[in-house]
């Protein structure tokens, strides 16, 4: 037997997407955004301007460590998600997934929920050496940031340069967030993407509502 | 406010998506069950206290995660420069020298 086959028959994972009948619910489920979507179609209010907030509820985030420098590492990776392993403080997506980096050995996948134990079984098999696959989707939401005056609510939240010049698109940054944290990422012009940890998302949903208010914040799908 | 580079994100950061932690290059003895008691000591409790260039470990905690070394000016506060876990400052040879082992961190 194998070094491969015998860690692998000490290994457990599971499938952590719910089956059809248990309600799951998003670390925001409690403000009830889709109740604010509909105040925005009633006043009519002006989307171009102000901030745009969206949440990109459960998906599947999987947390992907290794040496980026192993021997055959960055190719199986590649090969299994058909993406190029991304470079410092950068990212990689196909539209449905995406790849960032996070550190020297770690990467953040995000993906359909539906893919995570399907990638995650995929990696497991693919990826050769010490590495590490956690599927993370349970800790983690995503929200989407856009709009005229996304970046001024990003430089009231966060000491990190959000100019143009430092912060291109698809650039990743782990940095502060209020007193939390989140994963930045440059999504378009002016469109941001924050990770944002399950037991931060309550605080940090407040204070950017707080710190949109002066320009008006309206809640998206 | 402190800007700090980090040698893996390879871009300065502000000071407080760091944590200090404490100084830097202390050997482990090789064999603990045979080094004495002043040796031990050393490792786990006794610490420089330098007025002026300190080598340190630093944390970045909310960023990428990864302990780095930084040499320091304790009056100052000025950081000469900040080098990856295993490698040598890329200064003047001079303070590289004089500190307890180099083969930790
Ligand atoms: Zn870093």
């Amino acid at each position: 037997m194998s070094d491969r086959q015998e860690r692998d028959q000490t290994r457990v994972w599971m499938q952590q997407l719910p089956s059809g009948d248990v309600r799951v619910e998003s670390p925001l489920y409690h403000a009830d955004l889709p109740s604010m979507m509909a105040i925005n179609d009633d006043a009519g209010a002006d989307t171009a301007g102000g901030v745009a907030l969206a949440e990109l509820p459960l998906q599947a985030h999987l947390v992907i460590r290794g040496r980026a420098e192993a021997p055959g590492f960055q190719e199986s990776l590649t090969q299994a998600l058909g993406l190029q392993v991304p470079t410092r403080l950068s990212s990689v997506s196909d539209g449905s997934q995406t790849l960032r980096w996070i550190g020297p050995d770690e990467w953040l996948l995000t993906a359909p929920a539906s893919q995570a134990f399907d990638i995650e079984t995929k990696l497991r098999a693919a990826l050769p050496g010490h590495v590490a696959v956690v599927d993370v989707s349970g800790g983690n939401t995503i929200l989407l940031l856009s709009g005229l005056h996304a970046r001024s609510v990003l430089k009231k939240s966060t000491s990190y340069d959000v100019s143009d010049r430092n912060f291109p698109l698809g650039k990743v940054v782990t940095t502060t967030m209020g007193k939390s944290q989140a994963v930045i990422r440059r999504v378009d012009e002016l469109g941001w993407e924050l990770i944002i940890r399950r037991s931060f998302a309550d605080y940090l949903w407040l204070w950017l509502q707080d710190a949109s208010a002066e320009y008006g914040l309206s809640v998206h799908e | 406010m402190l800007y700090i580079h980090c040698p893996y994100c390879e871009e300065h950061r502000s000071e407080e998506e760091f944590h200090y932690k404490g100084q830097a290059h202390i050997a482990r003895p090789d064999d603990p069950d045979n080094c004495t008691d002043v040796e031990w000591a050393d490792f786990i409790y006794r610490r420089d206290n330098p007025r002026g260039e300190h080598k340190e470990q630093w944390y970045h905690t909310v960023g990428c995660r990864k302990f780095f070394n930084a040499i320091r000016d304790t009056q100052s506060y000025e950081i000469k420069t900040t080098y990856k876990v295993g490698e040598q400052p890329d200064m003047a040879a001079g303070i590289v020298t004089g500190q307890q082992g180099s083969n930790a961190s």
